[in-house]
């Protein structure tokens, strides 16, 4: 007889809606993948019929689109323009308020209590996405307490990828299309001849708290472990894209006065859609506001990107004023120079920049060109 | 700027729709804190009780289309320590400005009865071309929130937070879907001043690029996606020659296109 994992277990498609409830149960808000403006975005969800059901994306360099299958399945797409840092490291964020009263002035406090989540949907790269900034926000002698608030009270549950998308390139950042940890539950979705169910693995004791609101699931057979492994190897087949990492600091160190930068700038915008929509990207901007009459002052962090002029304004002016400065900062920054600095890279390979470039520059592509340039000198 | 005085503001308008001081107006909720810290001292719009300059605050909307009008910025300049222009058609030239691309008389002879009443300039051409301006707000209509930061941050000596990056950024920061990528809607964001907080495309609308031409803009890169997603010359043409038609950037794409 088989020693089954009691840390894998299935759970009918039709039995979804009991998990949901559960997670309700246990006191979270969930938050998954939702169909707007002809795109899945990330939303709250209460039960299945707000998923998109039914439901894919078409993407390229440049292009998106959703359109209707017959498919039964829950989570039939790879990711959209929406990542999860919107919920964790917030686009913008008051830091802090203040009024005056007599000769000085006193802060106000933002007793804006954080809520549990449960992000439902989080994709291997979009996990690999979380971990990094984790690294950056909690990980490193200064700690970011806005990010740590949410993220303590954020319960993850990985989809492992049926499908890959046309730009994903996670394979090459080792990244997925597995989530082999950083999840509380990790859900893979199969369907087996009429079977449809989710292979469930508990990653943590949070997760466990959870299963204990739901009828218990049954435990997982070999046959059901060998239909993820192999739904696995085929997703990795099919990824959309790739790049060579090897020597890839090197690279980008010896291409620093390369044309090709001159080339990108005539097509890149400077619109900064890659890094608003890149999972680890995760520059801000502090703004100081006023009242007109003095009296109230509020501190604002946003967003903010490589890509404007104002990012690396100091005395005298933009750092980098061109096109072609900002554009190599930022490759240069996600694919070498974060390994400087984080001891890892900075690209989960989730293709965002690829898709939501409105005029399609690929970076996957253009690192294929610095490599040809390199290999012809 | 010292706060010993409430601070003396005027409003002065040059060829525009008033829209833009209309702005200040709207401020409504805001507008009696706006009276409570700055003496509004000249504003036709408003009222008829004007107080003498010099003032402290001029805003200026409109563009510059008669020679009458060339001479009266000069003065007004000579009165205003700090001259800030409102709108499209002060920083640009305006929808005006679009006489700027052919001869003027071809639109008075077909608008007017008698075309020989009317004493124009042949082009229509922003404040800045003419005077010295210490700030421009961009806009069609300028944004009132953004007219009250400029204001504040004046009146508290900082310096305000207009951002010219493009409105891509907020988009984004708003969770909209890109209605280029996602639609194939043509939209002119990425080129755009931010300002607006992306009203157009927060309806599933192409960006009209009302806030002008953003820092460093790429149109060339912008019209090519445009034509590839089904846009014509004629449409480029159009879309760059809206209310920023006579900003360079914008200027020189539509050209481009009408040229082909």
């Amino acid at each position: 007889m088989e020693t089954k994992n009691q840390k894998q277990r299935i759970l009918p498609a039709g039995e979804f809606n009991v998990f949901l409830k559960a997670l309700h149960e246990a006191g979270y808000e969930t938050i998954g993948p939702t169909l707007q403006d002809r795109a899945i975005v990330y939303d709250k969800i209460s039960s299945t019929s707000d998923l998109p059901v039914g439901w894919s994306d078409e993407q390229s360099a440049g292009f998106y689109r959703v359109y209707r299958t017959e498919s039964p399945l829950l989570f039939d797409y790879n990711v959209g323009p929406h990542s999860w840092k919107k919920y964790l490291h917030l686009p913008n964020l008051l830091l802090w308020k203040a009024k005056t009263n007599g000769g000085g002035f006193s802060f106000i406090e933002d007793d804006k209590s954080v809520g549990k989540q449960a992000f439902l949907g989080v994709r291997a790269c979009e996990v690999a996405a979380i971990r990094k900034q984790d690294k950056i926000f909690l990980e490193s002698e200064f700690i970011d307490s806005a990010y740590k608030k949410r993220r303590e009270n954020t319960f993850i549950i990985a989809v492992n990828c049926t499908k890959a998308g046309a730009n994903c390139f996670c394979t090459s950042m080792n990244t997925g299309p597995y989530a082999h940890s950083g999840f509380d539950l990790a859900l893979t979705e199969i369907i087996d001849g009429n079977r449809h169910f989710f292979f469930v693995e508990i990653g943590s004791a949070t997760a466990e708290i959870v299963m204990n609101k739901m009828p218990e699931l049954e435990l997982a057979s070999r046959h059901d472990s060998t239909l993820v492994q192999n739904n696995m190897r085929e997703v990795s087949y099919a990824m959309g894209k790739s790049i060579e990492t090897t020597d890839i600091q090197r690279l980008f160190y010896d291409n620093y006065d390369s044309n090709i930068w001159e080339e990108i700038a005539n097509r890149c915008m400077n619109c900064a859609n890659c890094t608003m929509v890149c999972p680890t990207c995760f520059c801000t901007t502090v703004e100081d506001v006023t009242n007109l009459t003095g009296t109230e002052a509020e501190r604002w962090r946003r967003w903010d990107s490589c890509f404007t002029m104002d990012f690396s304004y100091i005395h005298g002016g933009s750092v980098r004023p061109s096109g072609s400065n900002r554009f190599r900062h930022w490759i240069t920054h996600k694919f070498a120079t974060w390994h400087d600095q984080f001891d890892e890279s900075g690209c989960v390979g989730c293709g965002r920049c690829i898709t939501w470039c409105p005029v399609g520059i690929d970076v996957t592509k253009e690192i294929k060109s610095l490599q040809k340039s390199k290999a012809t000198v | 700027m010292s706060r010993t005085h409430k601070p003396k503001l005027a409003v002065w308008k040059f060829a525009s729709c008033d829209g833009c001081q209309l702005s200040l107006l709207d401020c409504e909720d805001e507008l009696l804190a706006f009276a409570e810290v700055i003496q509004i001292a000249n504003f036709p719009e408003a009222s008829r009780a004007v107080i003498q300059g010099k003032y402290d605050i001029s805003l200026v909307e409109g563009s510059i289309t008669t020679s009458h009008d060339a001479e009266r910025i000069h003065k007004i300049r000579r009165q205003s320590k700090i001259l800030i222009t409102i709108g499209a058609c002060a920083t640009s030239g305006g929808i005006q400005a679009l006489r700027n691309f052919t001869d003027v008389s071809r639109y008075t002879s077909i608008v007017y009865a008698n075309p020989s009443y009317i004493s124009t300039l042949n082009k229509s051409t922003p404040i800045r071309d003419h005077v010295y301006v210490d700030f421009e707000l961009h806009g069609c209509p300028i944004n009132k929130y953004q007219l009250i930061e400029v204001c504040s941050a004046l009146l508290h000596g900082r310096a305000p937070i207009t951002p010219s990056h493009s409105v891509c950024m907020e988009c984004k920061r708003k969770g909209n879907v890109c209605v280029m990528v996602a639609h194939q809607t043509p939209c002119l964001g990425p080129v755009t001043h931010a300002g607006c907080d992306a009203l157009c495309p927060s309806y599933n609308r192409g960006c009209f690029g009302c806030y002008g031409p953003k820092e460093t803009p790429q149109t060339s890169s912008l019209a090519k996606k445009w034509k590839e997603i089904g846009a014509t010359n004629d449409d480029i043409v159009r879309a760059f020659r809206g209310f920023y038609s006579y900003a360079e950037p914008f200027r020189k794409e539509s050209e481009a296109y009408e040229e082909e």
